[in-house]
Parts: structure tokens; sequence; C-alpha cells
């Protein structure tokens, strides 16, 4: 089966509907998939919910699917660096699910192996607690978190082979796997497909019964806090 | 009184060589300047064990990044991994301690560093996963609000980070730990009597 595609745009051909849930990878804007992210601007999908740990800034990343008011929840642990985002959530155009980052990505994690729910003890006692399933064990109280179940996951790698297996690159990892695993379809884009055989097998990090389609392209790779010390 | 970098250098000193730390941003930041010849070992929870310093100018990576989001560099003893083994490293109690500031600490160890109501509401990020699960918790905070009002409260006003997880607690006036029935003063800073530390102090000292 044939695994690559030559754009976004035929990537997520048959993939988008309104309404859907859509797993993305990603911390701030590093490792963020933006080349799928510009092909949903362009399909006009909408009322989407997306499940990432943050939502890009004003007018990059996932901040431009809210410049074109396509998203109508976020499921997310920290959305600080969005003014757009703080309009639309203040007057109500905008749900918000606040998730505990390890949470969420454990939810993306359980979701992608079948786990619909696990216990934690992150958050209790807080208001994240408020209505969810408590339950000691040993003596310790834990709460309950569901699975992520996505309808779709775009990701970016930095390689990937013609089978689907994919290395990260540094932190650009971090969301990338879990919220590849728990989408029913999986796109990934990457920097370079290279020729099944050239990886080492032994330095997979996510194996490519995960990605269920893949382009490659360039990237921008925006810092968000250039940050140096001096010599 | 200590100043912030004072107060860096005395949080450095709860460190223990060999352990693995999480360091929040503010002060907490500032502890890895203290920690000398001590082997300790930064976890970043976007995903990475042995972080290394700020890069110097040209040398900045786009895909390496810490939990504020700043370039920084990797060391000889590095690893990456992704953000369900960050947490689950984080939840499983491998990290030994998390340094980080704080709004509000209640006697009980209640702890509030993510909310203000009717501010605008950035996010916990991973701060309830960190005071959850690492095995120890050290708050590095001013002992009173701009308006000097104490941090350390009998109980917490704002919307908790985490119930019952804060171990100890440094700030500019000194160290107290969270015991039963309240907090016990460890030590004073330079130049503050134990009497200024009380008044100075809402919360219950045993």
């Amino acid at each position: 089966m044939k695994k690559i595609y030559d754009s976004a745009e035929t990537a997520l051909e048959g993939l988008l509907e309104d309404g859907m849930l859509i797993a993305a990878g990603g911390f701030g804007l590093c490792g963020i998939p933006e080349l799928l992210i510009d092909a949903l601007v362009e399909s006009g999908v909408k009322d989407i919910t997306i499940a990432s740990n943050n939502c890009g800034v004003d007018g990059f990343g996932l901040g431009k699917l809210l410049d074109t008011k396509q998203i109508k929840k976020m499921m997310s642990s920290y959305v600080g660096e969005n003014a757009e985002f703080m309009r639309q959530y203040l007057s109500g155009e905008l749900e918000l699910e606040f998730n505990p980052q390890g949470t969420l990505a454990e939810r993306m994690r359980a979701g992608g192996c079948g786990i619909p729910g696990f216990y934690t003890k992150t958050g209790v006692g807080t208001v994240i607690a408020e209505g969810k399933d408590h339950k000691d064990f040993n003596g310790e109280t834990y709460i309950m978190e569901e699975g992520i179940f996505a309808d779709l996951s775009i990701v970016k790698a930095w390689k990937a082979d013609e089978t689907g297996n994919l290395i990260f690159r540094k932190t650009a990892r971090n969301f990338n796997p879990p919220a590849a695993m728990c989408g029913k379809v999986c796109v990934v884009e990457v920097e370079e497909i290279v020729p099944t055989g050239s990886l080492d097998p032994d330095h997979i990090h996510l194996p490519g019964i995960y990605v269920h389609r893949i382009i490659q392209g360039e990237h921008e790779k925006r810092i968000e806090q250039r940050t140096v010390r001096t010599a | 009184m200590w100043d912030r970098n004072q107060m860096a250098a005395r949080a450095a000193e709860e460190l223990e060589d060999g352990w693995y730390v999480n360091l929040g941003i503010g002060i907490p930041t500032l502890v890895a300047n203290y920690v000398g010849d001590k082997d300790i070992t930064l976890q970043s929870e976007n995903g990475m064990l042995g972080m290394g310093p700020f890069p110097l100018e040209g040398d900045e990576d786009p895909d390496l990044i810490n939990a504020g989001k700043q370039t920084i560099t990797e060391l000889p003893r590095t690893a990456y991994f992704d953000s369900a083994q960050s947490f689950g490293m984080i939840r499983g109690g491998k990290i030994a301690a998390a340094i980080l500031g704080a709004m509000e600490v209640a006697e009980n160890g209640d702890l509030a560093n993510w909310m203000i109501p009717g501010k605008l509401v950035k996010g916990m990020g991973g701060a309830m996963d960190l005071v959850a699960g690492v095995g120890r918790v050290i708050v590095v905070m001013d002992h009173t609000n701009k308006h000097g009002d104490s941090k350390l409260l009998k109980e917490c006003t704002l919307p908790l980070t985490g119930k019952n997880v804060v171990d100890r607690i440094i700030t500019n006036l000194g160290v107290l730990d969270v015991v039963e029935g309240g907090l016990k003063i460890v030590e004073t800073a330079e130049g503050v009597t134990e009497h200024e530390l009380r008044a100075a102090t809402e919360a219950t000292i045993v």
C-alpha cells in the first residue's frame, strides 16, 4: 500500500468532516505540522475539536485555524501565547477544555493503546477533578481520565521511510508520537522521505503501523523564544 | 533578607548528588547556576533529560527548546523522549524534585500557582502533573505579595494546582517545612529574625 502523497491537500482528501476530532502534535511552535495545518485552513473544514498542547500563536501554527474560525473547541494545557484565542474564548465563540499536560499526553497514548480510561493523581483536589470518578489505590486517591480516540492525527516528524517508520529530532518529538497513535487515520509531514531500508530498525521512534499517509515538504520552523547566552 | 539569586542558591542546597530535577520558570531557573559540583540532571517536561545552557548566538535550533519555549542546548548525557514518556517519569516518581514558583501556599501544603479568577487564564501546563508526581516539591517565592500580604496562608484562596503537595518553601525571609499542624521554621535569611518571619506569615507556625 502506497503511503506517500504529493501534497498536504491530497494527503487529507477524503478524511475531513465538519465537527471532527483532530489530534495534533507539537509543543509551542516546535514540531508542529505546519503544512497540514495550512491544508486544513484551505479545506474550510469547520467546527473541529483539536487536541493539542497549545494553539499556536497569532497567525501561525494552529492560530491560523483560529483566524478562520474553524475551531469549535480546544483540548490543551496552555494557551497563553495567543491574543485571538483569548478574544474568541472570552466572547464565548470558542470552547476550551484544560487538561494537565501529562494527562493530555497520556490520554492520547491511552487512546492509541485501546485504553478507554486510566487513573492518575494529577489534578486530585483541583477543578480538574470536578465531576470525575475518584478511586483509592493503596491509600491514595486518584481520578479517572479518558483515552482520546481522534478521527484524525496530524503530526510532524523529521524523517520517514516509505513504509511510515518515523524518526523525530530533539525536542520536536514532544506530543507527536502520542498524537499519531490516537487517531483512526494518521497523516505525517516530514522533512525527508528516505528509501525503505535506509533507517536503522533499532533507531525507529514510531513504527509505520501508526502512519497511514506521508508527505514531504519545507518547514518554516519558527522560534517562539529566541534565547542566547554570551560567550 | 535574601535576593533572587540568594534564594536560588539556597534552593540549590536542597539538591542531592545524582538527582534528576525539574526547574520551573522564574527564580527556579536560576537554581541551575548554583548546583556546583553536584551531579544534577535537569529534566525539561517537553521531552528532554540533560538540559544544557542557552545557545550562543547563531547556534539556536528550532527543534531544541525547553518547557518555556526558549532555545537551549544539549549535553553529552542528553536523552530525548515523547511527552507521554516525559510525564510517565514525572507521574511515576522518577524525578527526585521539582522547584517551582507559587502565588500561594497553605499550611497543609496546598499549592496555587496557575490561575487567578477573573484574569486571563493561560493554563496549568505541566504544573499539576509535576506537583502530583515528583518526589519532593520545593517552592521558591517571595514571602509576601506586592501589597505586603503573606503568601503563606492558612488556606489558599486561589484555585489549587495540587492538594497537600508542598514539602518545603524557600522565601526571601527564610526556609519553612510543611509539617503536621502547620509550617515549621527551618532557618531565617540573613538579617531576618524569627519574630519578623512569624509576623510576615499568616499560616500557623508550629
